[in-house]
């Protein structure tokens, strides 16, 4: 039962580099919230001063009401499992676990009934004796996890915990934590540069960039409708197209397209699921090049002027290098000044 | 390598007739023979020697082997004082020298204060000039502050010697420990003073252990400022070494000490693969 409450946080280092502006977010209880940028947007920073290991050079952070902005780590309510695990490598995976535990004062019995209940839980029931070092890159993470759980902290804080591991592992765990995060409804904070990861985990992605918030909103929002040109372009594959507005129209190369906006620039946005792809002689693109997935097909386009666009199709086999095309959109979106301005 | 060739002939499956010929490395072995030579050899000869009685030109064997001079040794009282001597000026050295530098050591390689490059560069100052010069100049000081010929005033020379290991090694150690490890450690609730003595001590220590060992071996072995400063009042083995090996050319004098010398820091580094694995003190050194 624990709300994170993150008000006008700033954090400027030395430089001055501004590492997170101004942000603001509330996560609820039992909530798992992730913050998903490309590195140097802040995530990272955001998360270690929710932690304590950076003070904010501004803004008020509280935890169920508490003020905690000026806490050190050690007296935070939070449990952190980091991207290389920190696993202490002279400790067994029962010290690991319980020294948080002895650190509290706790009695024996109670410090190994509350190992071996977390060892459980994550699935390496039986493993306390073994050395941190005998363990897989998948079974560290989840020491680390465990690390942290064991504790029974208010507020889980995830950064990148996956990174290290391969794309199969990646998959896996990351079920297990969100199952895990949900049985024990524990609020936790999520960092990560993977959408997919966001996309699967998260009831609510923030989208960071340069220290500020693009779109907070649910998975499948932020997918459906992005805010701004960044988001769009950030989460899944988007085709941008820069081009001009003219009485109603929008143009690159000989691509036209009527959009009801103003005159003026413009970046169109269109799913390469939503491109649909019509051949004809006098085509405005190219095909460049067809790869065939087995399931699907992706079809790379050229408008001409060096502008790329990817288009999914149902039977690559009906087109081949060279071939010209129209483009059919069956959604898009027109962003202008860093907003949305139209969308189908 | 022989018994390699015909393996990856199999591996690679089609080309079975076709012997290949892996080039023995000549420069490498050339290298490994000369390199063992250097030090084998000169070990061999004062092994020998020292329990060698009689050997005279141009025997290749000895003509007459014994224990004479090791008795002759072992029964004068002077060896025996000076190598307590040895063994209580190093240990003090080195628990000193531990606990004036590791502390600095943590200072350098985690804080930041001001002067600190020029103060860390300070530590190479002592090795950066004629030993012997500088031992004068301290002697020199020495004198007016009655420190000539006395136990504490050999401390203090030795301990000059040894700051350069513990400084410079102890701070890459502890440079070297994964700070996330440290943070880990606060989050689950460990003051910093907690994190020290439970991770970071921990973690650093097979490297301090290896500098502490170098430093112990170093000071124990250490001569010229010994001589200088602690004659003739102080007299540790390798100064007692000397004088014998000056005062009689008896070749066996100084194989026995010689050997007695090696005791010492075969034992530690006996002590030291025990305690701390041989992986781990190789990585000391950055192995």
């Amino acid at each position: 039962m624990s709300v994170l409450k993150i008000t006008d946080v700033s954090k400027i280092f030395a430089g001055p580099t501004v590492a997170v502006d101004n942000f603001s977010l509330e996560v609820g209880d039992g909530e798992l919230v992730c913050l998903l940028g490309p590195s140097g947007s802040g995530k990272s920073t955001l998360l270690r001063m929710v932690g304590g290991f950076e003070r904010p050079t501004s803004g008020l952070m509280t935890i169920d009401g508490d003020d905690i902005t000026q806490l050190p780590p050690e007296r935070r309510p939070t449990g952190m499992v980091f991207q290389s695990h920190a696993l202490w490598t002279h400790m067994n995976v029962f010290k690991n676990l319980a020294f948080g535990l002895k650190l509290r004062g706790l009695p024996k019995e109670q410090i190994t009934e509350k190992v071996e209940a977390v060892l459980e839980l994550v699935g390496l029931a039986g493993y306390g004796t073994r050395g941190v070092n005998q363990l897989s890159g998948g079974q560290q993470q989840r020491v680390a996890l465990a690390r942290s759980l064991v504790l029974e902290p208010k507020i889980l804080l995830l950064d990148e915990p996956f990174a290290s591991l391969d794309q199969h592992l990646r998959e896996r765990l990351r079920e297990e934590v969100r199952d895990i995060q949900q049985r024990l409804k524990i609020t936790t904070l999520f960092v990560t540069h993977g959408q997919d990861e966001a996309l699967a985990m998260a009831d609510r992605i923030v989208v960071m960039r340069d220290g500020r918030t693009e779109q907070i909103d649910r998975p499948d929002v932020v997918y459906r409708e992005p805010q701004t040109p960044f988001v769009a372009g950030f989460i899944g594959t988007m085709n941008l197209i820069e081009g001009e507005v003219s009485k109603g129209r929008f143009a690159r190369a000989d691509f036209r397209i009527d959009i009801p906006i103003p005159d003026g620039p413009a970046t169109l946005a269109i799913r390469p699921e939503a491109l649909d792809l019509e051949a004809a002689e006098a085509g405005v693109a190219q095909v460049h090049r067809v790869t065939d997935y087995g399931t699907h097909g992706l079809v790379d386009l050229d408008l001409g002027d060096g502008t790329r666009l990817k288009a999914m199709v149902a039977h690559p086999d009906l087109f081949s290098e060279g071939q010209k095309v129209n483009l059919k959109p069956q959604a898009m979106a027109a962003y202008r000044d860093n907003a949305r301005v139209y969308r189908s | 390598m022989k018994q390699l060739a015909p393996a990856l002939v199999m591996a690679s499956g089609r080309r079975k007739s076709i012997p290949v010929r892996i080039p023995t490395d000549w420069t490498g072995i050339i290298f490994a023979v000369v390199l063992s030579a250097a030090v084998i050899l000169p070990l061999l000869v004062v092994g020998v020697w020292a329990f060698t009685e009689v050997w005279r030109y141009p025997n290749v064997i000895p003509q007459q082997f014994g224990l004479r001079f090791w008795n002759q040794t072992l029964t004068r009282a002077d060896v025996w004082s000076a190598l307590t001597l040895s063994l209580q000026l190093s240990t003090v050295v080195t628990l000193l020298s531990a606990a004036i530098c590791l502390p600095a050591a943590y200072a350098f390689a985690r804080l930041s204060f001001p002067g600190r490059n020029v103060l860390f560069f300070s530590f190479l100052a002592g090795h950066a000039f004629p030993k012997f010069g500088l031992l004068i100049a301290i002697a020199a000081i020495f004198l007016q502050l009655n420190l000539i010929g006395t136990f504490w005033g050999v401390v203090l020379i030795q301990l000059v010697g040894t700051l350069l290991f513990m400084i410079w090694i102890p701070v890459a150690a502890f440079q070297s420990v994964d700070r996330r490890m440290e943070e880990a450690a606060r989050d689950v609730g460990a003051g910093p003073f907690r994190v020290f003595w439970s991770i970071t001590l921990p973690q650093a220590g097979p490297t301090i252990a290896a500098a502490v060992l170098l430093s112990f071996v170093g000071t124990f072995y250490e001569t010229e400022g010994a001589w200088l400063i602690g004659a003739p009042g102080i007299r540790t083995m390798p100064v007692l070494m000397i004088s014998f090996i000056n005062n009689q050319m008896v070749i066996q004098y100084g194989a026995v000490l010689s050997v007695m010398l090696w005791v010492p820091s075969f034992i530690a580094l006996m002590f030291a693969r025990r305690v701390i694995g041989g992986g781990a003190f190789a990585r000391g050194f950055g192995g």
